[in-house]
């Protein structure tokens, strides 16, 4: 135990850390985004796919729970991390020119933060239904059954201009919290050698187009008029 | 003073096995009663307290620069010989001790260098298992290259670095002995004065640079390895902080000073550009393999290198030195280079330098084979100048470089002082009047890991442990006269800057006691000496004060050591009155106008007794015996 | 030329620090950047001041003891060279220049430009090294080693210590100059039997010495003067996961023997 221990707090390992646990967060993303495009596919495949995640039931619980365990040890390494470091250097340069650093890794403290207060936002918009009562109380009867209409809570949330510039906004953070975090993560973990060198810098970056481009054309199908 | 060599009987092959048979071992047990003082962090410092730490003595060790991987050792670029013979091609212990010998144009002593020679193979396994990266063929082996002074090829390199390498190998080990408690290691602590009780070395005073208190340290025995004194002349491939005082202080309490005025310079240095150049940098000495030596015909030419035909251009060491041309040895090279310019056929801003052209090369071999040989040396070269060497030819001056003479050691490398050992650039020992390349790397780990740890053991077995501690009234004494010394300088409060006598002496030690002197320049520069060390006492500024990090401080000691030493090498450059390896008397030459030796008179170490305050210093003699490698001159030609 | 210093001007090391500003005037572009302040000292003594402190020693870029930012950048704005390989010709007539000390809290500003570098050699001493005494070896050549890994360590062990990565760093770490020493001892046979207690003993004293951690900025790679790779930091992170979690260690790390 003593050896976890030591490992959990030392810089290096509280990386692997943040590397490994970045890894899941990417995996949902992903996964997440994979489900979301559903609603190219008309309003039932949509709210089937919502519908089989809610039967799940326990397994479900237990991706939740593993997933905000991810999120909090992440959390949880980045603020000691980052308190460490910002002690690491008392008094600051007066004049600082950088050369290697990109605008994306400078302000991953700040686009985490800013992920963090989103995908609260989300959860209450989306999961708890605290935003638009309404969108969220809507229903689709398939078989004489009523059951929750994602389809028609996603659409009714983005024809507002507003919320769907919210959500572009945050992609465009969250993408840039990405394309750091994908490159990094791969040097953290030890990926080296000729194969790698070059490719470690550009996977971040091709990921975080990725997610963005995927999750925004939703918002953007919205206001379109191509998904309504 | 008595000067015994204590060269153990024998055959030269079996001195070094026997003496080590000879020598009185301490208990295991006992060894970390006892306390070893290693002064300096290069090769030979790091290595030796490496060494004596894991046989298990405890060791304090100082270096006056932040971290003991600073030492100067860390610029030597070219390599470590060693006669393993990895190449097939003839080479032997033996063959290595002929050319060092040799090399050293008769002037060290067989004994020791037969030992160095043996030694040599010890130090690349040491060096190997430690991790050091050295160059390596596709096989997996190790690869050596030639060099200069020798047929055979046993100079093993990493890269241009192998200094540096050798060094971090040596602190890395030390570093370990600092973990396991049994160094404790004092940085930024700059060693002022040698404390001896009852005629034995009981310590040493420091300060400690950064808060400017004056310590005292007791041990058992002191081991001095504080390298060289080529700043003497101020501009030198020295690093800036290089300097004479342990060794002169050293000196003023009795330790004998051989040969100070063996100096090598190396012939292919950047020349100075201007009154405010601070140091020379050392070109390799490989340059010479392809690089063609020149001046225009026409003293005064002023027009660029490429203007100057080939009709017009003086290939003088081709010219003069047929047979070896551009690869004569060091000292031979930069005399010629020298009276070149003191024609008036120097080139660039000063007139103090020659070319050193690869225009040929570069047509023979191709501008990517150049480069691949020495694109790490145009680089810098480049970076220092901003011209273009494979455009321009380079512009290249002899540059003070190494320094043969040093404190007078025996056999086991104790000074005249007992307790009082000298190890490294810092020692007279084993190269002579001149050093060959990729030599000092060589001794200075010999002496650290092989030699030192032996030889010191067998001291302590011998005279016991010492009694005297830090309380001791003579420590007292001499730590007074440090403080008076140092409130000395601070009191003066004249107007010049330590750093302009400093110049001052350089300029007077280059032009009269440089790479040729002659009776008159030398007594000149003995009677500018004394004016400037008058000057020094009187007009001296070193703002600031002693208690704390002042850098003003540190240099006004070492220019006031550099200036009783100057004093000292002049005297003993006037007295040597012949030419041999680095030293060139002009009264005493060919009439080729090549060095002259004297065997008859001058085969001999002469060892300098102090005397006290202006007053000559005593010289002693220890006479040395060519048994196996004959008494020859040397020719180029 | 003539140049504006701003110059950091710090008495002790609980001194509080402030930039002072000098006039240059006549610099020759031939000159070396510390020859430059050469040159301002002296003035600084004619006019009865004290100089201003700075570490420095080879002056051939070799040593690691120099250390000056200087307009944000370690060493100054060449690539691949230390401050006192740095020329003038690198700068133009009218320029303002920054010069500041190495800042982490690793690294106590000892006075004015100068820094305590102490933390690098403890780090070395926690295992930096092949446990091997003086004299219990074997001979050179029974160890082949390839060229390509020959290379590979030569080229991590060209560090010269002068924490110009730890400066460099947003965060103040000493990443680069750790996995430099990991990677020369990793890549050799000889570094082989203490490879992972030396890679955890090193990172514990680097973590203890209040450096800051890894955000892979690469900064440290751009202003070392060495150009020693980043590529050995991730070598650096895979040997101590393993050697934190998995590897086989004794229960006493340490390096006597």
């Amino acid at each position: 135990m003593n050896r976890w221990r030591a490992f959990f707090v030392s810089t290096i390992g509280s990386k692997i850390v943040m590397a490994v646990t970045g890894i899941l967060l990417l995996l949902f993303v992903l996964g997440h985004l994979v489900g979301n495009l559903q609603i190219f596919l008309g309003r039932t495949a949509l709210n089937d796919y919502a519908e089989g995640l809610r039967k799940l039931g326990p397994l479900l619980w237990v991706a939740r729970i593993g997933l905000l365990a991810a999120f909090l040890l992440h959390i949880d390494a980045a603020v000691r991390l980052t308190l460490r470091s910002q002690a690491a250097r008392p008094v600051p340069y007066a004049k600082t020119r950088h050369s290697a650093t990109t605008y994306a890794a400078r302000t991953m403290v700040v686009s985490g933060i800013l992920v963090v207060l989103y995908v609260l936002y989300h959860l209450m918009h989306f999961t708890w239904g605290w935003v638009a009562p309404q969108a969220f109380a809507l229903t689709e009867t398939v078989d004489g059954a009523a059951r929750h209409d994602v389809y028609g809570m996603v659409v009714a949330g983005f024809q507002q201009p507003l919320i769907a510039i919210v959500y572009v906004v945050a992609q465009a953070v969250l993408a840039m919290h990405l394309s750091h975090g994908a490159s990094s993560l791969l040097q953290t973990l030890g990926v080296r050698g000729p194969l790698f060198e070059n490719v470690k810098n550009y996977v971040g970056p091709a990921f975080a187009l990725l997610v963005f481009v995927g999750y925004v054309s939703i918002p953007a199908a919205v206001l379109l008029g191509i998904v309504k | 003073m008595k000067l015994d060599a204590h060269i153990p009987d024998g055959p030269i092959d079996e001195k070094w096995d026997r003496a080590r048979f000879e020598m009185k071992l301490v208990n295991p047990a006992n060894k970390r009663k006892f306390r070893v003082i290693v002064v300096g962090s290069g090769l030979a410092g790091a290595s030796a307290a490496a060494s004596l730490a894991e046989l298990g003595y405890a060791v304090d060790c100082f270096c006056f620069q932040d971290s003991p991987r600073r030492a100067h050792s860390i610029a030597a670029q070219g390599g470590i010989n060693a006669a393993k013979n990895y190449q097939n091609d003839g080479d032997s212990v033996y063959r290595l001790f002929y050319d060092t010998v040799k090399g050293g144009d008769f002037r060290a002593r067989e004994a020791n260098v037969y030992r160095l020679a043996q030694l040599s193979v010890n130090i690349i396994d040491q060096c190997v298992a430690q991790g050091v990266p050295f160059a390596r063929d596709y096989g997996g082996l190790l690869d050596n290259r030639s060099f200069g002074g020798a047929q055979v090829s046993r100079t093993f390199y990493a890269r241009g670095q192998t200094g540096q390498q050798l060094l971090l190998g040596a602190y890395q080990a030390l570093s370990r002995q600092i973990h396991a408690g049994r160094v404790t290691m004092h940085t930024r602590s700059e060693m002022l004065d040698v404390v001896v009780v009852d005629g034995r070395t009981r310590g040493i005073i420091t300060r400690d640079l950064i808060t400017g208190k004056i310590e005292r340290h007791a041990g058992d025995v002191v081991l001095l390895a504080t390298g060289g004194y080529s700043n003497v002349f101020y501009l030198s491939t020295n690093a800036k902080g290089c300097n004479v005082t342990s060794t002169v202080r050293a000196w003023r309490r009795g330790a004998g000073f051989a040969n100070p005025c063996f100096t090598q310079i190396h012939p292919t240095g950047i020349p100075p550009h201007g009154d405010h150049s601070s140091k020379t940098t050392l070109m390799s000495e490989s340059l010479r393999n392809d690089g063609r030596v020149w001046v225009p015909r026409n003293s005064g030419d002023a027009r660029k290198p490429d203007q100057i035909p080939e009709a017009e251009r003086d290939y003088y060491l081709e010219r003069i030195y047929p047979s070896f041309g551009n690869l004569v040895p060091r000292d031979v090279a930069s005399r010629a280079a020298k009276r070149m310019c003191d024609d008036g056929f120097g080139v660039g801003p000063s007139g103090r330098g020659v070319y050193l052209d690869f225009g040929n090369a570069i047509q023979r071999l191709g501008k990517d084979a150049v480069a691949a040989k020495y694109g790490n040396l145009f680089h810098m070269y480049s970076k220092i100048t901003g011209s273009n060497p494979y455009a321009t030819p380079m512009v290249i001056y002899p540059a003070p470089h190494y320094t043969m003479g040093g404190l007078w050691v025996d056999y086991d490398l104790m000074s005249t002082i007992p307790g009082l050992f000298v190890l490294g650039e810092a020692n007279f020992s084993d190269h002579g009047a001149n050093r060959l390349g990729a030599s000092a790397l060589m001794q200075g780990l010999a002496d650290g890991y092989f030699i030192a740890p032996y030889t010191v053991g067998d001291y302590l077995a011998r005279v016991g442990k010492s009694n005297v501690t830090t309380d001791h009234g003579d420590f007292e004494r001499v730590e007074g006269q440090v403080r008076d010394r140092i409130d000395g300088l601070l009191s003066i409060k004249g107007s010049r800057s330590p750093d302009s006598f400093h110049q001052a002496l350089g300029r007077i030690m280059w032009d009269k006691c440089g790479m040729a002197r002659n009776r008159d320049g030398l007594h000149e520069a003995i009677e500018q000496i004394r004016a400037l060390k008058d000057e020094f006492q009187q007009n001296l500024r070193v703002p600031g004060s002693g208690t704390d990090l002042n850098q003003s401080l540190e240099k006004a000691g070492r220019v006031q050591d550099f200036l009783e030493f100057a004093h000292l090498m002049c005297t003993d450059a006037l007295t040597r009155e012949e030419s041999c390896g680095g030293h060139f008397r002009e009264e005493y030459r060919t009439p080729e106008g090549e060095a002259l030796r004297r065997d008859d008179d001058f085969c001999h170490a002469s060892v300098w007794e102090w005397q006290g305050d202006n007053t000559t210093p005593k010289l002693h003699k220890e006479a040395l015996a060519f048994e196996h490698v004959h008494l020859a001159t040397r020719s180029y030609k | 030329m003539n140049l504006t210093l701003h110059v950091w001007r710090q008495k002790g090391p609980h001194d509080k620090g402030g930039f002072e500003t000098h006039r240059m005037s006549d610099v020759s572009p031939d000159m070396s950047f510390l020859e430059m302040i050469d040159v301002l000292n002296e003035t600084l003594i004619a006019a009865g001041k004290e100089p201003i402190a700075f570490d420095h020693d080879c002056r051939e870029g070799i040593c690691g003891m120099c250390s000056m930012v200087i307009n944000g950048r370690p060493h100054g704005p060449e690539k691949g060279t230390t401050t006192c390989q740095l020329h003038m010709r690198k700068f133009r007539d009218g320029d303002e220049i920054t010069i500041e000390p190495w800042r982490a809290k690793a690294f106590p500003v000892l006075k004015d430009l100068c820094v305590d570098r102490g933390a690098f050699d403890r780090i070395i001493q926690a295992g930096g090294y092949v446990s091997v005494n003086t004299g219990s070896v074997q001979d050179a050549n029974c160890l082949p080693v390839s060229k390509v890994a020959a290379d590979a360590a030569f080229d991590a062990a060209t560090c010269i210590g002068c924490g110009a990565c730890v400066a460099a760093c947003p965060n103040g770490a000493a990443m680069l100059f750790v996995a430099a020493k990991i990677s020369h001892l990793a890549h050799l046979p000889q570094g082989q039997p203490e490879r992972h207690l030396r890679v955890t003993a090193m990172v514990e004293q680097m973590d203890h010495e209040a450096f800051g951690h890894c955000t892979n900025h690469f900064e440290c790679g751009e202003a070392c003067p060495k150009d020693i790779s980043v590529e050995n930091i991730a070598l650096l992170n895979a040997d101590y996961a393993k050697g934190a979690l998995w590897a086989a260690r004794p229960k006493q790390l340490s390096g006597d023997g």
